[in-house]
Order: C-alpha cells, then sequence, then structure tokens
C-alpha cells in the first residue's frame, strides 16, 4: 500500500483551477462592461458605439464617424472618463486591499472599511483638507508646481492608514493568531476617533472645506478629475504591484505563522508589506473617494466562494470585480434620483451591510466560540 | 563523535518564557538516514524542542545548525529546502480544498499535481483531492497535513530533515502504523527524522535512537532498548511498569501492567 503508489493519470488543472480562471476572464469582462456603461450612461446617453470610437481617437486612431459631436467627445473625455477611471481605480484598491487584509489577519471579516483603517485615513484627509490648504498655498513660493498639493491629500490618507494598520496589528495579534473581537472593537474606536476628530474640524473649516468634508463622510466619485487621478494612481499601483509577489504568503499563512514560516515564507517581512500595501491602497481610495464601505469585504468574500480561496487568482478578481461593484454602485448613485446624485456610500452601504449581517449569521459558531 | 556537516542538531538550548525556564541547557540531534523519537511527560518541553530546531522559535541561549550551518543566517526560504515540518494542531482559514492545502508544501512557483496526488496517496486520501478541508475529520485534516510535510520534503536539497510535533494525536490504529512506516521510509532514503511522540510503543518502533526530556533537560538518550527501563518510565512519568521485550520488536509497555506511582 505504501510502496510505489500507482497514480493513474493526474488532470493538468482541476475543474476548480480551470473554474477559476474562467472567474478570472468573467470579471475582466466585467469591469470592461461596467466602465463602458460607466461611460455611456448619463443625463447625456451616449451610444456605445460612440464612446469606443472617441476612446480610440482620443488614443491616436483615426475613426470615420462624422456624427460624434465636440459635445460628446467632451463628456466622455473630460467627465466620465476621470471618474470612470477613479472608479476602477477605488474599487480594485478598496477590494485587493480587503483581499490582502484578510490574508493577513486570517479573517474574512478584516475589512479596511470595517476595522477603521479607513477612519484613519479619512481622519488623516479631513486633517490635510483644514489644515493643509495653508502648505498647498505655499507650494509656488517655494518654487514647487502648485500640482504637488494634489499629492498631499492621498499622502496624507496613506499615512493615516498606515498607521491604524500598525496599531492594529500591535493590538490586535497575538502569537500568530487574531482576535476578530479586539479588531471589530478597535475599528468602532477608530471610527469614534475619527468621527470625533472630523466634528471638531468643521468647527474651524470654511465654507467651502466643509462642503468637502460632506463629501468624506458620504464617499462619492464626484469630484473626479484628471489632476486627482493622478495623484491617487501611483498610491493604488503600490498595492496593485506589491499584492501579486504575496499570493504565496497569504495562501500559506491560511495555515498560521508558524506553518507559513516552515514552508518558507519570512512571515515578518510579508506581513510589512502588505500593510504598506494596505495602507497606500485604502488611503488612496479615501482620499480619492471618501469612505466607501463593504466592497472590501464582500468581493473577496463572493469571489472566494466562486474560484476559491487561492490568493494568486484571488487578488487580480478581487481588483477587477471590486472596480467593476463600485462603477456599478456609481452608476446607481448618479442615475436612481437624477438629475440628483446620492452619495456612492449610502449605496454600497446598502448593499454591504446587509451582506455583513448574512457573513456574521453564517460565521456565528466561531464567533461565539 | 558524528560529523557535524551531516546533522541537524541543536546544542546547549535554553528557551524561557516568562516565569519559566521550558528547556534548560537541551540538546537534540538529528542525523540522515535515522528517526529520533522524543518522549517526556506533558511540559517536558518537547514540542518547545522542535520548534527551536525548526527556527520557528529562537533559543535564549543555544545553537541550532542544519548540516554545519547556523539555521538563523540560513533565512526561511533556504531553511524550507532543508527541511518539512509538521506542527501539531493546524487550522486553516479560508475554504481551501484538499490539494490546495498540500500544493502549499511544494517550492514557490511549483505546479505539480502528480506529486500531490502521490503525497495524498501515501497517507491514505487518494480519492480526497477536492475536498474541502474544513470538511474532512480531524484525523483525515491530520493526514493532510503529513502529505503537506512529505510534499515538502520531497521539494527539499537532498533527503532533507522531516519534523514532525505528535503526528499521530488524532489518527486510529491502522493510521499510526502508516506513520510509522513513512517514517521509516524517509529514513531509508537517507533523510532525518524527528517525532514528539506520547505512545511509548510507538515511538519504540519508530525510532532508531529516543531522546527523553523531564523539566527541559535531557534525562535519558538510547535506542529503545536502553531508554524504556522501568526506571527510566519510572522516573519520566512517576508510573511503575515493567517492560516487556519481543523477540523480534525490541521493547513494549502493556498499558494493563501500569500504574501511577
Amino acid at each position: 500500500m505504501l510502496e510505489a503508489v500507482a497514480v493513474g493519470t493526474v488532470p493538468e488543472r482541476t475543474a476548480r483551477e480551470r473554474r477559476a480562471r474562467l472567474g478570472l476572464a468573467a470579471c475582466a469582462a466585467l469591469a470592461a462592461a461596467a466602465a463602458l456603461a460607466s461611460l455611456a450612461i448619463g443625463p447625456v446617453t451616449i451610444p456605445v458605439e460612440h464612446v469606443l470610437a472617441i476612446l480610440w481617437r482620443a488614443m491616436g486612431g483615426s475613426v470615420v464617424a462624422p456624427e460624434i459631436g465636440l459635445r460628446e467627445s467632451v463628456v466622455v473625455l473630460d467627465i466620465r472618463l476621470p471618474r470612470t477611471l477613479m472608479g476602477l481605480m477605488v474599487g480594485a484598491a478598496t477590494a485587493t486591499a480587503g483581499a490582502v487584509m484578510q490574508g493577513i489577519f486570517r479573517n474574512p471579516l478584516a475589512d479596511p472599511g470595517l476595522i477603521g483603517v479607513s477612519s484613519g485615513a479619512a481622519l488623516a484627509a479631513v486633517l490635510w483638507i483644514v489644515l493643509g490648504a495653508s502648505l498647498t498655498a505655499a507650494l509656488p513660493a517655494a518654487g514647487l508646481p502648485a500640482f504637488l498639493g494634489e499629492f498631499g491629500l492621498p499622502a496624507a490618507a496613506f499615512a493615516g492608514a498606515l498607521l491604524v494598520t500598525m496599531v492594529l496589528h500591535v493590538v490586535a495579534t497575538r502569537e500568530g493568531r487574531t482576535s476578530v473581537a479586539t479588531l471589530l472593537f478597535a475599528g468602532i474606536a477608530f471610527g469614534a476617533m475619527a468621527g470625533a476628530g472630523t466634528g471638531i474640524l468643521v468647527f474651524i473649516a470654511s465654507d467651502q472645506q466643509l462642503r468637502d468634508l460632506t463629501f468624506w463622510t458620504m464617499g462619492s466619485l464626484g469630484g473626479a478629475t484628471w489632476a486627482k487621478l493622478a495623484a491617487a494612481t501611483p498610491f493604488v499601483l503600490v498595492l496593485l504591484a506589491l499584492a501579486p509577489p504575496l499570493a504565496r504568503a497569504l495562501d500559506a499563512l491560511a495555515l498560521g505563522e508558524a506553518a507559513a514560516f516552515h514552508v518558507g515564507v519570512d512571515v515578518e517581512r510579508s506581513k510589512r508589506l502588505a500593510i504598506a500595501g494596505v495602507a497606500a491602497g485604502a488611503g488612496a481610495a479615501v482620499a480619492a473617494a471618501g469612505v466607501i464601505g463593504f466592497v472590501g469585504l464582500v468581493v473577496p468574500h463572493l469571489l472566494r466562494l466562486l474560484i476559491g480561496p487561492g490568493h494568486r487568482l484571488l487578488l487580480p478578481a478581487s481588483a477587477l470585480a471590486g472596480g467593476a461593484l463600485l462603477l456599478g454602485a456609481d452608476l446607481v448613485a448618479r442615475t436612481i434620483a437624477a438629475p440628483a446624485e446620492l452619495p456612492l456610500g449610502i449605496v454600497t452601504a446598502a448593499i454591504g451591510a446587509p451582506f455583513f449581517l448574512w457573513l456574521l449569521l453564517r460565521r456565528r459558531a466561531e464567533l461565539f466560540g | 563523535m558524528i560529523d557535524a556537516r551531516e546533522a541537524y542538531e541543536a546544542t546547549g538550548i535554553d528557551y524561557a518564557v516568562p516565569g519559566r525556564l521550558l528547556l534548560d541547557g537541551a540538546d537534540l540531534s538529528i542525523r540522515p538516514g535515522r528517526v529520533t523519537a522524543l518522549i517526556g511527560p506533558n511540559g517536558a518541553g518537547k514540542s518547545t524542542l522542535l520548534k527551536v530546531l525548526s527556527g520557528e522559535m529562537r533559543p535564549k541561549r543555544g545553537q541550532v545548525r542544519v548540516d554545519g550551518q547556523d539555521i538563523a543566517a540560513l533565512g526561511p526560504a533556504r531553511l524550507a529546502r532543508r527541511r518539512a515540518v509538521l506542527p501539531q494542531d493546524v487550522q486553516v482559514a479560508f475554504p481551501f480544498t484538499v490539494a490546495e492545502v498540500v500544493a502549499i508544501g511544494l517550492p514557490p512557483g511549483e505546479r505539480a499535481p502528480a506529486r500531490i496526488a502521490g503525497a495524498l496517496a501515501k497517507v491514505d486520501l487518494a480519492g480526497f483531492r477536492d475536498r474541502p478541508y474544513a470538511a474532512l475529520s480531524g484525523g483525515e485534516q491530520q493526514r493532510v497535513q503529513i502529505a503537506r510535510a512529505l510534499t515538502q520534503l520531497a521539494g527539499c536539497d537532498g533527503p532533507g530533515y522531516l519534523l514532525l510535533d505528535e503526528p499521530t494525536s488524532s489518527l486510529d490504529l491502522s493510521h499510526q502504523l502508516m506513520v510509522v512506516e513513512l517514517a521509516r521510509q524517509v529514513a531509508r532514503a537517507g533523510g532525518g527524522v524527528a517525532a514528539v511522540l506520547h505512545d511509548l510503543n510507538l515511538a519504540a518502533m519508530i525510532a532508531d535512537e529516543i531522546v527523553a526530556l523531564k523539566g527541559g533537560k535531557v534525562a535519558a538518550r538510547g535506542t529503545p532498548a536502553e531508554v524504556l527501563t522501568d526506571a527510566v518510565v519510572a522516573d519520566l512519568y512517576g508510573v511503575t511498569a515493567r517492560i516487556g521485550i519481543a523477540p523480534t520488536a525490541g521493547p513494549f509497555l502493556l498499558p494493563q501492567a501500569m500504574a501511577r506511582a
């Protein structure tokens, strides 16, 4: 029985692996479809073939399409495209940050929004809005280009997210095990701190700043411009570049930190990289669109059910599906009460909060255990 | 004296947690082609010594060397190509399948479906590849972890070393014997094996050498026949026992013939 076991033919890929690849392709298709819909739908509906033609022409391609007016071109390229790209970016960053964080904490409830990382980023961002304005104003005097000021906001949010993530890691993890209860309670604490901080800042804020603050608390892609996109992108790319090389470490960490070390993972280094990446991604997302909850919770969880928990495919699939979900939610936010626009955070909370409750219900046994 | 370049050794290990010295100058040497069993009462420091040996815990004092190299200088990735470890009680977060858990033992970037299937067959789990790990019984989960450790060992440079922390704790009689056979197989192929065991009969069957720990110190070491004596068992566990010698299989203990002192 034990010697030279005849294994027979082993298929190169299991059904699950094939399905996972299909799922990843589906996520890519979904993101592309959501992006096209986001470019086409709005107060002025633009046919998809026009959208494609405008994009093609903007990339230097030649199009024979005389019926496309300047107005359509401006709407697509100057108004909707930055918002669409920002949506993809914010969704990808939020969902990937969620997946990475859940892997590091070995828990599917570790969403940057729920455990206070986004709150920390938001508080730092609000601080920057109210107190950083004078710094930005001083840039030209110091001989620096004014657009550098755009980076101040995501950089502040990154710093806030990083600080909270590091504190969480110290507070909630002991001997390679993470207390979910501590994580969630810490999330409440950070949320309250951010609320208090924002409350204080409201008193000293100017009218313009006050309007910006409201945007933070609700979450919206409404403020997306090419400049803001350019400021957020490097931070998101840090996360998207750090995440895939961590896939094996995150898989191994599912067995615990000791077992991950046994199979050759440098656990401390992996955690440091993951925390930096999560902070960059979650910070940039908050800087760009305010606090948008639940995307980082819902997307990785559904994808684990669909394509399995292996991080090699889960991370890119989360980025794509996160972008798609965020654009979908944004589409709902700006069409459901048109011409008024619903805050995006309200839409994602309306979808995500019941999902979170369902998740708690399913995991009741281990939460009480 | 054995050649230090061909052994996995911990020497003069002190390991302390606040208020308690868990290991007090303990030594352990694993050699290629041999199986070493670690025995001793609860809290003797068996698992701690294995964890120090694996590199998971850093000792307060003492050295751990694999084939002459300090493991701290090797780093996790290179160390993982020298030795595989079966830890006690592995809980898997997220719904991984059996094959996915075993695949975590593969070297980075490698895909080897046939090797995974082979490792699963070795632990009697041939048909279990696509089952969710969480749905298995405790004994089946332990066998999956054994398959994972064997997969890692197969990817090691050379025959490698295998550290097993209570590999039979959840296994039925037949699969306890399977572990004995697997460990012997690894040793026959030139690998070195260390196993923490509670069952002294199993230790006698599996081991070329038994190291008995008590209070963080090595209390006895030698062949099973040398270590498993009435006097040593009485000293280690405070149990009086009469140890028999089977003509072909070495020493054995009958539970019916034991009593707490």
